[in-house]
Formats: C-alpha cells, structure tokens, sequence
C-alpha cells in the first residue's frame, strides 16, 4: 500500500477573527514536508484569506498571508478557490494575492470526491 | 446603545439580530464584522437599509489587516481606536453580540 495520500485541506473562514486561518497553514506545511499530495480549497469566508493587501499593523498580529505565496516553494501548487464563494462576497480572482484555480461548485465537489483524506478549518 | 459586532455576516446571524434590534442605536463593526460594511458581501443590502435608521461605524484596523479598507460601503463611518473609545463613552450601554 502506497504510503502517498491525497490531502485536501478546506479553509471555510475569514483570516484574523479566529486561529483557523493560520492553523490551516501550519498543518499544510506539515504535510507537504511528509511529501504528500496537497490541495487547498478557500470555500465561504475562507476566500477572504487570500485578499491582497493586508495590512495587520494596526490590529499588531503577525500578518500570515505572504505564506500563501511560499507554498509552491514546498511544492503545494494546487490551491482552489470557489467561485460562488468569491462572487458572493464582491471579489474577483485579481483580488487574489496568489495565483489559484477558480472552479465552480460541481467541479469543486468532484475533486473533493477523488481525496484520500480531507480536512476542515 | 452601541451595539458591537465581530462575526463576518455569513458566520452567523450575530449581524442579523444585531440590526433587528439596534432600532435608531448605532452598530459598530468590528474584527470579522468588518466585511459587513464592504461593497459586494452578501449582507450589504442589510446594511445599506439599516443605515436609512441608525448609524453605522466599522473599525479602521480591521478593515486594513483583511486588505478591506478600500472597498467600504458608502455611508459606514470609520473610526479608529480612539473612535471606539469615543463611542462607548458616547452611549450610555453597550452591547457585544458574540
């Protein structure tokens, strides 16, 4: 049995209201050091982790959204974002700090169905 | 009364119940609750309605660290900390809808 599995992390909320964001972020670089196969889904609030142009000086927390764009540097390259989630919240993908893959609901649930394991933040 | 709000709009019905029972008091929003006063989020038109009837302010920081400051819905005053203080000084109670 292989020891190589599809991991697919869903990020569900908003970045600096709750540790979620960043907790996400800490198991994924976990992972991906296990030589893992990783996706990140951002569905929900979750798309507002990706929003450009933080700026965490004023509320003095650490301002974790660079490390969106270090993740292909641990070879975690396939980040999905869902388009119903985007739309309804007024962004489009060029509001978008990194470069993902936009899908749409049905395309997004099919490559849920082919993981090994998935895990919600 | 000064009725404060941190969750986003779609986390809950903090905001909701918020602005139904606010009558002519004033909303701040705060933390997470702050995408609730950007154009385009699923609440706006709640939003837009209730500032026919009250006020609406939005914490200045917030908005920055989510890289919202930019988009902010016409009519929500912004304010800073010190505003903050201001306002619950301003009213004689508060309210914090966890």
């Amino acid at each position: 049995m292989s020891d190589h599995k599809k991991f697919m992390f869903v990020n569900r909320k908003a970045p600096h209201g709750t540790i979620y964001a960043l907790e996400s972020l800490e198991v994924v670089l976990i992972t991906a050091a296990f030589d893992q196969d990783v996706s990140l889904v951002f569905v929900d609030d979750g798309v507002y982790q990706l929003k450009r142009g933080m700026q965490t000086k004023g509320i003095e927390t650490k301002n974790f959204s660079p490390t969106y764009r270090a993740l292909d540097g641990y070879d975690v390259e396939k980040l999905y974002v869902e388009r119903e989630s985007l739309e309804a919240r007024g962004l489009a993908e060029g509001d978008l700090l990194v470069d993902v893959e936009v899908l749409g609901r049905d395309e997004l649930s099919a490559l849920m169905e082919q993981q090994d394991v998935v895990l919600s933040f | 009364m000064l009725h404060i709000v941190n969750k986003s709009p779609t986390s809950g019905s903090a905001l909701d119940s918020a602005l139904r029972l606010a009558g002519n008091g004033a909303v701040l929003l705060i933390e997470d609750g702050v995408y609730a006063a950007t154009r385009g989020n699923p609440a706006e038109a709640k939003v837009r309605d209730a500032l026919g009837r009250l006020k609406v302010y939005a914490l200045g920081p917030d908005l920055e660290a989510r890289g919202m400051a930019d988009r902010i819905t016409e009519g929500v005053t912004l304010v800073d900390y010190a505003g903050f203080v201001d306002l619950v000084v301003e009213h004689p109670n508060c309210q914090s809808w966890l």
